[in-house]
């Protein structure tokens, strides 16, 4: 039992909720927003420590032992995702103190992102499938709710079809619960994964495993992504920045666990579906990363293509290409989040998002530019950044079980990542500069502090990417090896 | 009986997703309101109905039925009750600010 | 929304009562029996509602000028407090206590912490309904 595992989903409720007693001192919110992000930045830290010296956390919620009750497990890999969901979320919260106007404030904006990270730090941390689903929909409530904010026709319009996709995909996923349920007769993940390795995995465990991956595919956007695009262009900068990092991770996330922990006796046939979809994913997203030609579908464009590269890795499962996926799960939370906050920046300074009415920045915005050069670089993962390291491990282990081609699909599609993203970067900063000092839409300032932070985190994880493997490699230990997982969860 | 709550919330599935492909907003929150009936009653189905006393103290009887599918309902009720109502106050928001709850009308370009 | 419709108005000035009571009685039973904070919540909400609709949201706010939100957002405190309580004491999260004491009037009774998480959902769930119901009612 240690209680620190409850904390880093706790303190952002707390936060949020004391919040919504002090709607108009928007001042003291953001005060309380960066308190609470750090303090659980600091707990998750703590987390991780602990995890890492004496291994596998657990918390026994309400003292119900586990299989009975609600169990909490923190192994490397939830450690090492809530403390960078903490950190992605600090960071857009700093970013939102200038990039939202003054109404959006009033609409609880803050609140509604702290219990954003409760929901995302819920749904790592938690290790019963029912609870999953439960803290996935506190997730998906409040963004719900973000994405709506400022109530024109594009947030509404998006906002009912991001709503009526994910309330038919978390049916599914009460379905596919309810079934697992019949069958197996537990919800804790590690009982699952116990009595599915017992009874043998069978058709029917196997459907109800093919159900899951439709659920978090469209959580993840894995192949099912036609939601995305219009869903992550429609808030303002700093709301999908933070989606960008965060609310697709989850769905990877459940992936991995549930192809790692419980479904993993029929590889020949799930795996091989998780390998097709990842490239169909890849090729789809890179198409329109280079269809498009304005800044907000680009980077949702490549938002999709990553999670194709992420569940490639988790597909091939060898150690080299799951020890990849999760370092780039890391690196593309950072990532995404640094690109869309710059991405933003842009828009907000020329007033508009198609490339070609953007005139050359660099000469009023040099550390814009060259931040933003940065960033395109760390998504198409040259070193010393972070990107090259998990890519360069998931190609390995894709090679290594032969998976020719769909490795050469990720090469291809990182290069049209890399392209679709230098598109940007040359139609916006390059060439004749037609606003003078004065004339821009707005001082796009703000984005300094979080952009700097952001890529620093990102040149540290690449330089510091050999200490770094040890924890990821103590998260693809526990992947293997379910029995390690099992045995912390049920003594 | 499980095979008779199955074939109903078959048909509430069907009508639930009619619902949700037409074009009026109100429809598809209503569809989406009848799909998570069909859920909720797929639910207790596929568990098995009523198989022995209610799991209450004091209630003495040998076998008790297993409360857990009944826990998980409510909770996706209280969930899908929240949805619904968010989708309604979303529906209605749309209806107010862009006076139409068509969802043809509601377009950003002909080639969407 | 300007009508008036005696009967309605009437016996809702009588059901009203009843209704509380009852989401009350529901709420405290919830423990060991059948009810709880949740239905109990959503009985209050309905009764409010039905004052809402027989009188209008102008007249039923000056009765009760009381901000939903608030009430939503206490309860959710109270129940996290609840938790938090257990964790300050170095308990696993959530944990649970309860003790028969004797109280005057009620004599021999069961006291348990349960209650106060579900006094929690109790005024949670009130408060959202309201909320949301008052979202669009509120609208002319």
């Amino acid at each position: 039992m240690n209680n620190l595992v409850i904390l880093p989903i706790l303190l952002p409720l707390l936060t949020g909720i004391l919040m919504f007693f002090i709607p108009r001192q928007i001042r003291l919110q953001q005060a309380m927003a960066v308190a609470g992000a750090l303090i659980t930045l600091g707990t998750s830290l703590l987390i991780v420590s602990s995890i890492s010296d004496n291994g596998i956390q657990i918390l026994n919620m309400g003292g119900w032992e586990a299989p009975f009750g609600i169990t909490l497990v923190a192994d490397m890999l939830a450690g090492l995702l809530v403390t960078t969901a903490s950190i992605v979320t600090l960071v857009c919260l700093l970013y939102a103190f200038y990039a939202t106007n003054q109404e959006q404030k009033k609409f609880y904006v803050y609140p509604l992102i702290m219990i954003l990270l409760c929901g995302v730090n819920g749904s790592f941390l938690t290790g019963d499938i029912f609870n999953l689903f439960v803290f996935f929909e506190v997730m998906l409530i409040s963004s719900y709710a973000l994405i709506s904010l400022g109530g024109g026709k594009i947030q509404l319009r998006e906002t009912i079809k991001y709503v009526v996709t994910n309330i038919i995909s978390s049916m599914l996923f009460v379905i596919a619960i309810a079934y697992l349920y019949s069958i197996t007769g537990t919800l804790n993940m590690a009982h699952l994964s116990e009595r599915v390795a017992l009874a043998g995995q069978d058709g029917l465990i196997t459907t109800v495993s093919l159900l899951f991956l439709i659920v978090f595919g469209l959580k993840a956007a894995l192949l099912l992504f036609f939601w995305l695009p219009g869903s992550y262009s429609a808030p303002p900068a700093a709301i999908a920045a933070l989606f960008a990092a965060l609310l697709t991770k989850v769905g990877i996330y459940a992936i991995m666990r549930m192809f790692t922990l419980i479904f993993y006796h029929q590889s020949e046939l799930t795996h091989t579906i998780l390998v097709w979809m990842s490239a169909l994913t890849m090729v789809l997203g890179a198409v329109g990363a280079i269809a498009y030609s304005d800044i907000r579908r680009i980077l949702a464009y490549n938002v999709i293509v990553s999670v194709g590269f992420i569940v490639f890795g988790v597909a091939v499962a060898s150690e080299a290409a799951l020890s990849g996926s999760v370092f780039y799960l890391i690196h593309d939370m950072l990532a995404k989040a640094l690109i869309f906050i710059l991405g933003g920046a842009i828009i907000s300074i020329a007033g508009t998002d198609k490339l070609r009415e953007i005139p050359g920045l660099i000469r009023f915005r040099p550390t814009l530019g060259w931040l933003f050069f940065l960033s395109v670089l760390a998504l198409a993962g040259v070193p010393p950044l972070s990107g090259f390291v998990g890519k360069v491990m998931i190609l390995q282990g894709g090679v290594d079980q032969r998976y020719y081609v769909m490795a050469a699909v990720g090469i291809l599609t990182s290069l049209l990542v890399m392209y679709s993203a230098m598109k940007i970067f040359i139609n916006s900063f390059w060439g004749e500069t037609l606003l003078s000092e004065g004339e821009e839409k707005s001082s796009g300032k703000g984005y300094l502090l979080p952009g700097s932070i952001l890529a620093a985190l990102l040149i540290g994880l690449g330089l510091g990417a050999e200490p770094m493997m040890e924890y990821v490699g103590q998260a693809v230990e526990v992947m293997l090896n379910p029995t390690l997982y099992i045995e912390a969860v049920l003594p | 009986m499980e095979t008779f709550i199955t074939i109903i919330a078959g048909v509430l599935f069907t009508i639930g997703t009619y619902l949700i492909l037409s074009k009026g907003l109100v429809r598809i929150i209503l569809g989406i309101s009848l799909f998570t009936h069909g859920v909720h009653l797929l639910l207790m189905a596929v568990n098995g109905l009523k198989k022995g006393g209610a799991p209450l103290l004091g209630e003495a009887t040998d076998v008790y039925t297993d409360p857990l599918p009944q826990a998980l309902i409510l909770t996706s009720i209280v969930i899908s009750f929240a949805l619904t109502a968010f989708s309604l106050v979303l529906g209605y928001r749309t209806y107010v600010e862009l006076g139409t709850d068509d969802l043809e009308q509601l377009k950003g370009d002909p080639n969407e | 929304m300007k009508f008036t419709d005696v009967i309605l108005q009437t016996s809702t000035k009588i059901l009203v009562f009843i209704i509380l009571t009852f989401s009350i009685y529901v709420m405290f039973a919830g423990h060991n029996n059948p009810g709880g904070g949740f239905i109990g919540g959503l009985i209050t909400a309905s009764a409010l509602i039905l004052l809402y609709i027989a009188f209008d949201v102008k007249t039923v706010h000056e009765i009760i000028p009381i901000d939903f939100k608030l009430i939503g957002a206490a309860g959710v405190l109270i129940s996290l407090l609840t938790g938090i309580g257990s964790l300050a004491l170095g308990y696993p999260f959530l944990s649970q206590a309860f003790a028969y004491r004797d109280l005057p009037l009620f004599g021999k009774t069961e006291l348990a912490t349960a209650v106060i998480f579900d006094l929690g959902v109790y005024m949670a769930v009130v408060g959202t309904t309201m909320t949301i119901i008052l979202s669009i009612g509120e609208d002319e």
